[in-house]
């Protein structure tokens, strides 16, 4: 027998480690498509759940955006507004105009006699239809003695109806009563009610009446917040990052500071909210409700979001770029002006925005500063009492009143459109100035 | 060239060198006209002893080349003469190092006008994320070098066309240099840095990223400038280093083993760990 070993048949030990290469290839296989299957799922998953959310709020809210109007015929008669002769523009503003839409309604249904009747058939039109006729006249006196025909916003009531949110009977809802629903079953007969783009959605501020709200109190209030939160947070966190990152000797003082900053992007944020009440408003005597505080607030929750992103954007500049800026003899300063800061510039604006993303979407801390309040004024400066728009949204849907629950929706898709438009911009922001090197 | 080091082996040879005496370096560390002199010269990267009491002369318009293996501290020793080694956290550099007869690390020595005095060609081509003309007229600019726009031109201009690049990019000054091919950008890293006129240029490894035409455009481009400046270049070629030095000097784990002529160093090596290294017996 011959003992000597052999040199392996080269032919077969290849065979042989194709098979076992073949056999193990369809489990790795399997494994990676087993893999794969699991990654699209939670993708899918992820989306569906988004797509439902967004759907639901989309269909909640989208009714929002049209108003239920009815068409009257106004006599704007001196004597119904209570106008003497020569009227001035003082007298035509504290006219009563609410008293020539009752007319008109009185017109149109000329057997409505009783007390109780005519109120509930004024109650159809809403009560911001003589605010709104003001304005009209004041803007146009010569129009006074005249009659004109007018869109004027139906009441909410009357709108959750003609929306189809709310049945007939109050058993579905409804609110009107059965002769109500006569007249107004008469005024869709007569073509005198209609769905019109509702402008007052986006240009009034916040009200009592759910016809009469809109979202520009609350968006002015958010637009001043986040003009004092950028104007704030941005210059020092980003002077903050780059001494941190740049220039501070290492020590155990800085990475104190470090554990510190790190530790206050995650605190809650109502308790910045806490500290800016105790801080801004009782210590130092700022106004209540005024995006000014506001934007303190939250220019303490967005400081960290920046000055982390700060200095992850600086780090990432390689190396080589302060070697040679430090090679031809600039100094640290000129290196991170001239050299690193541009190219960390992106990823810091990048930041930025995300941390304003977070901050117009928060609400939590500004419920502390008093900025929760009902307010009617549109906000003309950051120190105006305002309120902001998660904060609107968080009132509306707390409303009783049908017609809210739509404007709660349709709030929150105009602060997601802002939300995505920023977000887009970061976005945007990267490709357009990330610079190879 | 891999960097296969058989630590045992070396050791072995360096506690007895050629002649079997006190460890230290072989040859004739001095220049007869020195710009750069470096006496009893250590850097430790806090635990690592990095460069070990190496003493070395860089003569006037003298290249000088730096060979050995990975890790020995060729780049080491070329960053401690423009500090750039300060930047490195940890990092201890003791004994002298003079430039002109000046203490490099003396307090009163400023490090911006070192740097301008010393000026440096890294590995990988770094020109900024800026122009080309603004890559050249950087260095000019921050310094105060040129009085207006004109003055500023010209050194441009004169920089460019001393670096070999000028035709190249004449017509496209106002493009990103990093659009620039690599040896084109290092031709460009090369110009920002005689555009402050040092008067040392350090390289390290400038063509190790380069293909070989470009490298040769960059070894022709040394020999002309060898005639205004003093180069240190590290390299890890031979051919390189036969081209385009004077002197070279053989470094081993920190040491600087032996120094000498060109061609001596490549013909006729006195120690065996040069030897063993320019024979290609490890490297
Ligand atoms: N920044 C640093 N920190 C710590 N050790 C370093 C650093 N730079 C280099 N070293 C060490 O110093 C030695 C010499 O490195 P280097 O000068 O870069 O070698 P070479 O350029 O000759 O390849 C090596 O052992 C390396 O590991
Ligand atoms: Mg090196």
């Amino acid at each position: 027998m011959n003992t000597e070993l052999q040199p392996p048949d080269r032919n077969l030990a290849s065979a042989q480690v194709r098979q076992i290469v073949e056999a193990g290839l369809a489990r790795r296989y399997r494994r990676e498509r087993r893999f794969r299957a699991y990654g699209l799922l939670s993708v899918v998953s992820g989306v569906l759940f988004l797509g439902f959310l967004l759907a639901t709020i989309a269909l909640n809210g989208y009714s929002a955006f049209r108003q239920t109007k009815l068409q009257l015929d106004l006599d704007l008669d001196p004597v119904v507004l209570g106008l003497g002769d020569g009227a001035d523009a003082g007298v035509l503003a504290s006219a009563d105009y609410q008293a020539v839409v009752k007319a008109s309604l009185g017109r149109l249904f000329p057997q409505v006699v009783g007390r109780k009747e005519r109120r509930e058939l004024n109650a159809l039109v809403s009560a911001s239809a003589g605010y709104i006729l003001r304005d009209m006249v004041v803007a146009h006196p010569e129009l006074v003695g005249r009659r004109i025909t007018a869109w004027l916003p139906a009441d909410d009531t009357v709108d959750m109806l003609f929306k189809g949110r709310v049945g007939r009977g109050p058993d579905a809802g409804g609110q009107l009563n059965q002769a109500q629903l006569a007249w107004v079953d008469e005024l869709i007969a007569d073509g005198r009610i209609a769905l019109r783009f509702n402008t007052a959605f986006f240009t009034n501020g916040d009200s009592r009446e759910p016809e009469m709200a809109g979202i520009w109190g609350g968006t002015k209030g958010s637009f001043f917040m986040l003009l004092v939160t950028l104007v704030l947070s941005f210059p020092l966190g980003v002077s903050a990052a780059i001494y941190l990152e740049e220039f501070a000797p290492r020590n155990r003082w800085v990475d104190f500071i470090e554990v510190n900053i790190n530790n206050l992007a995650a605190v809650p944020s109502i308790v910045f909210g806490l500290l800016g009440l105790a801080v801004f408003i009782n210590f130092f005597g700022l106004p209540r409700s005024a995006p000014l505080v506001g934007g303190l607030v939250l220019s303490l929750m967005t400081l960290p979001v920046i000055i982390i992103a700060s200095r992850a954007a600086l780090r990432a500049v390689p190396p080589s770029v302060r070697e040679a800026a430090l090679g031809i003899g600039s100094s640290p300063m000129q290196m991170v002006f001239h050299h690193v800061l541009p190219l960390a510039m992106p990823g810091m604006l990048t930041g930025a925005i995300i941390g304003m993303a977070r901050a117009l979407g928060e609400s939590a801390p500004l419920l502390m500063v008093g900025m929760v309040a009902f307010i009617v004024d549109v906000p003309s400066t950051p120190l105006d009492p305002a309120t902001v728009l998660p904060v609107q949204i968080y009132l509306w849907a707390d409303s009783p009143e049908r017609a809210f629950a739509e404007r709660t929706s349709a709030a929150i898709l105009v602060l997601l459109g802002f939300l995505l438009v920023m977000n887009m911009a970061a976005v945007w922001l990267r490709s357009r100035f990330e610079r190879h090197w | 060239m891999a960097s296969r080091i058989s630590t045992t082996m070396d050791a072995a040879a360096f506690v007895a060198p050629a002649g079997g005496g006190e460890p230290g370096t072989v040859g004739d560390i001095h220049a007869s006209d020195p710009v750069i002199t470096v006496r009893g010269g250590n850097v430790h990267y806090g635990e690592t002893h990095a460069l070990k009491n190496v003493s070395l002369d860089i003569g006037r318009n003298e290249v000088v080349a730096l060979i050995g293996p990975s890790g020995c501290g060729k780049s080491t020793f070329i960053r401690c003469l423009n500090r750039m080694n300060d930047t490195i956290e940890g990092a201890r550099v003791t004994g002298e190092f003079r430039l002109d007869g000046q203490d490099i690390y003396a307090p009163e020595m400023d490090v911006v006008m070192l740097r301008t005095r010393v000026g440096m060609v890294f590995q990988k081509p770094n020109p900024f994320a800026k122009s080309i003309y603004e890559n050249v007229a950087y260095g000019p600019r921050i310094h105060g070098l040129a009085r207006s726009r004109s003055e500023l031109d010209d050194i441009v201009y004169g920089s460019l066309r001393r670096a070999g690049l000028l035709d190249e990019v004449k017509d496209r000054l106002d493009r990103p240099g990093t659009g620039l091919s690599g040896g084109q950008q290092q031709r460009l890293c090369i110009a920002r840095a005689i555009a402050v006129n040092p008067e040392v240029i350090l390289m390290d490894e400038p063509c190790s990223a380069l293909d070989p035409i470009a490298t040769a455009r960059i070894e022709d481009l040394i020999d002309e400038l060898s005639q205004n400046y003093a180069i240190a270049i590290v390299t890890h070629s031979m051919q390189q280093a036969a081209r385009v030095s004077r002197r070279v000097a053989y470094f081993h784990l920190g040491m600087l083993v032996e120094v000498g002529a060109t061609d001596k160093i490549f013909t006729n090596p006195s120690h065996r760990l040069t030897e063993d290294y320019v024979t290609g017996r490890f490297g």
